[in-house]
């Protein structure tokens, strides 16, 4: 049976899971494309600018990068009314509980970019003070390597997530 | 939240009078700006008590971006400590370079070629100009002044070309050496910066136009943040806000560096010492640095030497641009791989060893965006280094976040914090 | 900086050596804000602004910690820095807040990382660390710290025991 192929996109479901899947018979309905098209096309990130990321995130949202060519218009302040929260920066022990909680805050459906290799890994800064990973303490659907990523990484980080989210199955 | 006090600390707080019982109620609110906050400035807390809108007492807590940046120079080379001081105070990357370079130089007692000099000069300014238009977009977004956060990034994204053209990135390059810059200026990197030159006054026109008699820009502006020259020398401010005050104390003028004092510029001062004198010394500032920019370009047509010919102190590898970017230089690896054992050793050796530096301690100031820049070294000999002390300016210009707020609005206190242009990475390193 | 200077720095504080065009006065615990003080009011010297308070640990030695004191002066546009030498187990230096306020972070910083109490400090909390940190991590006996990551039966030791150097 012919499984369907992503164009270009290396994430989401292996062929064999698709096949694993088909067997089963729990394909995309439409219903589910529809609302995962809709999901990936107005996401709203939550501001969560920590360090050099955040210029690079500010400047991926500016003039020449432009964010709101994927739906992305405003940078909610408020975790509350955002779905998408970019981690962009060093986490310090001391800011680990405040992106806890501002995650915690953030409603369901969400999801987390790990922007840079500090955000992803922890980086250059393997001491006492940095959080090696940002996934030890919240779930990532995406990482974006680089130090810090030209936006045009960000950009294919972002579109990354974007099919993932358009693939997923919405109300499972 | 221990750091909360729970009783309100000022006796005249306004009160009330419960219609029940009869008892009477301070009424101060004790709220916690940040630290995840769309502005203040990064991941900066403030703990205020308001009485309204007014600020009674605000408490200014840092280390949410505490980076260990300091510890962790103890455990590389002197060469891998450029690319982590690099990344304190991230606006700036340049001079964060420079003034560390220049402390180990001095403790070598080498001096980096003239060439050399003028490059650093030259990334210096270009940057001081990019800090500067982030600092304008960024405030003038905290006000409400969301067009130029845009046309400020549109300028920045000119600049960062700029620098990825001449260092390879766009941020937080390793770019400045000890010993000299670590590969000369392409042939499209002076065309580009000659014209960004032409192209940019325009532009610096344009936001005078829209913001100098902007009677939104001046309310907010104007007569916020006020402090005055003793306070400021007090707590230890520098740089524009010390320089809004009256007080002309500029690194580049007092103890120059890098041949600042062979440079024709003027260092501007205003005696207002609110925000709105802040703005438009950091404008003339810019266009001061383009002056700079222009004098250094003038000196740049003649080639010679970027790194130091002393081999025990020198960078040994040599980058160019290939088809894929910055990157080894192929004549350089074949010398070392294929024709030179001597030349491998050495190259194996300063890679991974360094530089030794002799021992002794050096205190070196550059002036920075946001103030002075010192650079604490310790050396005991080793080819680690025993301590780098960053003194960043904004931890120490925020110290003067309670006296430029207390007993204004809150909405003051934000244009306040704008005007310091506090950069957290630098603050917490 | 003029010899003349650096005579009448000397004249105050005996220990005073010169290096790299630097001056450093090396003073007392007991003398130190007196000297402070001296060099702020002096007309020729005019050490008003206090640059940066720090310190650094030499284990083994005695004594273990010195606080760095840089001075300058917005006038005369010369430098001073003035150390203060502290045993390990007697670690107090009195506060220089009451002459130069802007030392209040640097020196609640210095504390942070060094465990350096400075006596008569108007707000002695942690300033970069959170809220009960233990130890005092720039202190040459404490470790980089690191990722201590087990895979797969293998191990990896934290990352400032396998440095390249």
């Amino acid at each position: 049976m012919p499984v369907e192929r992503l164009e270009g996109v290396h994430l989401g479901k292996t062929p064999e899971e698709i096949e694993e899947e088909v067997r089963r018979g729990v394909l995309l309905t439409s219903l589910d494309r529809a609302v995962g098209w809709a999901r990936k096309q107005s996401m709203w990130p939550a501001t969560f600018g920590l360090a050099c990321c955040a210029i690079e995130m500010m400047s991926t949202g500016a003039g020449k990068y432009d964010l709101s060519r994927w739906g992305m218009e405003l940078f909610r302040a408020s975790p509350r009314q955002a779905d998408l929260m970019i981690v962009a920066g060093r986490v310090s022990q001391k800011m680990a509980p405040v992106l806890r909680r501002i995650y915690d805050q953030m409603p369901e459906p969400r999801w987390v970019i790990s922007m840079g290799v500090c955000a992803s890994a922890g980086g250059m800064f393997t001491n006492y003070a940095i959080v090696q990973g940002v996934d030890t303490i919240v779930p990532v659907d995406v990482y974006v390597p680089g130090c810090p990523p030209k936006p045009e990484m960000l950009m294919h980080g972002i579109l990354t997530l974007q099919e993932k989210v358009r693939t997923t199955e919405p109300f499972k | 939240m221990s750091d909360a006090p729970t009783t309100p600390t000022t006796p005249h707080a306004p009160t009330s009078v419960d219609a029940r019982t009869g008892e009477i109620r301070q009424e101060t609110m004790i709220i916690n700006m940040g630290p995840q906050h769309p502005s203040t400035h990064g991941v900066l807390r403030l703990l205020m008590e308001l009485d309204g809108e007014t600020v009674i007492k605000c408490t200014p807590i840092i280390g949410y971006l505490h980076t260990g940046i300091e510890k962790n120079t103890e455990y590389r080379t002197w060469m891998q400590g450029v690319t982590y001081v690099t990344r304190a105070d991230y606006l700036s990357p340049f001079f964060n370079e420079l003034g560390y370079c220049l402390a180990v130089e001095r403790l070598l007692g080498v001096e980096a070629p003239p060439r050399a000099q003028v490059i650093r000069v030259l990334m210096n300014e270009l940057n001081r100009i990019s800090s500067h238009l982030v600092w304008l977009a960024t405030g003038g977004m905290e006000l409400g002044a969301v067009s130029v956060m845009l046309y400020g990034f549109r300028e920045r994204e000119v600049l960062l070309d700029i620098f990825e053209e001449i260092t390879g990135l766009r941020m937080n390059h390793a770019y400045i050496r000890i010993g000299g810059v670590i590969m000369d200026l392409p042939d499209e990197g002076l065309t580009k910066i000659e014209r960004f030159l032409v192209e940019m006054p325009p532009r610096i026109d344009d936001y005078e136009r829209l913001l100098d008699e902007n009677p939104i820009w001046l309310e907010r502006n104007v007569g916020v943040g006020r402090l005055s020259a003793d306070d400021s020398l007090a707590l230890g401010v520098t740089g524009p806000v010390l320089r809004s005050a009256g007080v002309p104390a500029d690194v580049r003028k007092d103890a120059p560096y890098c041949g600042y004092e062979t440079y024709d510029f003027d260092v501007p001062v205003r005696t207002e010492g609110d925000a709105y004198a802040r703005y438009r010394l950091r404008i003339e500032e810019m266009r001061e640095s383009m002056k700079i920019v222009r004098q250094c370009l003038d000196r740049l047509r003649e080639p010679g030497p970027v790194m130091i010919e002393d081999p025990k102190v020198a960078w040994p590898a040599k980058l160019s641009v290939g088809p894929d970017g910055i990157g080894n230089d192929p004549a350089y690896v074949t010398h070392i791989m294929e024709e030179s054992m001597e030349a491998l050793i050495h190259h194996f050796k300063m890679v991974t060893q360094g530089v030794e530096v002799p021992p002794g301690e050096v205190y070196q100031a550059v002036e920075s965006p946001r103030g002075e820049l010192g650079f604490y070294v310790v050396s005991n000999g080793e080819h680690l280094p025993y301590r780098v002390k960053i003194r960043d300016p904004s931890f120490v210009n925020l110290q003067a976040i309670p006296a430029m707020v207390e007993g204004s609005l809150v909405a003051d206190a934000i244009a306040a914090i704008a005007s310091i242009d506090p950069v957290m990475g630098g603050v917490d390193r | 900086m003029p010899a003349e200077i650096v005579e009448r720095v000397r004249a105050r504080c005996p220990d005073t050596v010169v290096a790299r065009g630097e001056v450093t006065a090396i003073v007392e615990r007991d003398d130190l804000l007196e000297t402070l003080a001296w060099l702020r009011d002096d007309a020729d010297l005019a050490l008003g602004f206090c640059s940066s308070v720090t310190a650094t640990d030499w284990p083994g030695s005695d004594p273990r910690f010195w606080v760095v004191y840089e001075m300058l002066s917005i006038e005369h546009h010369h430098r001073v820095r003035v150390k203060v030498g502290l045993a390990e187990d007697d670690a107090h230096v009195p506060t220089v807040t009451p002459l130069f306020p802007t030392a209040n972070w640097l020196e609640r910083e210095t504390h942070d990382f060094y465990g350096i109490v400075f006596d008569g400090h108007p707000d002695p909390r942690p300033l970069l660390l959170p809220e009960g940190w233990d130890g005092f991590p720039l202190q040459k006996t404490e470790e980089l710290g690191g990722v201590n990551t087990r895979f797969r039966g293998a191990f990896i030791p934290p990352v400032d025991t396998r440095t390249t150097t």
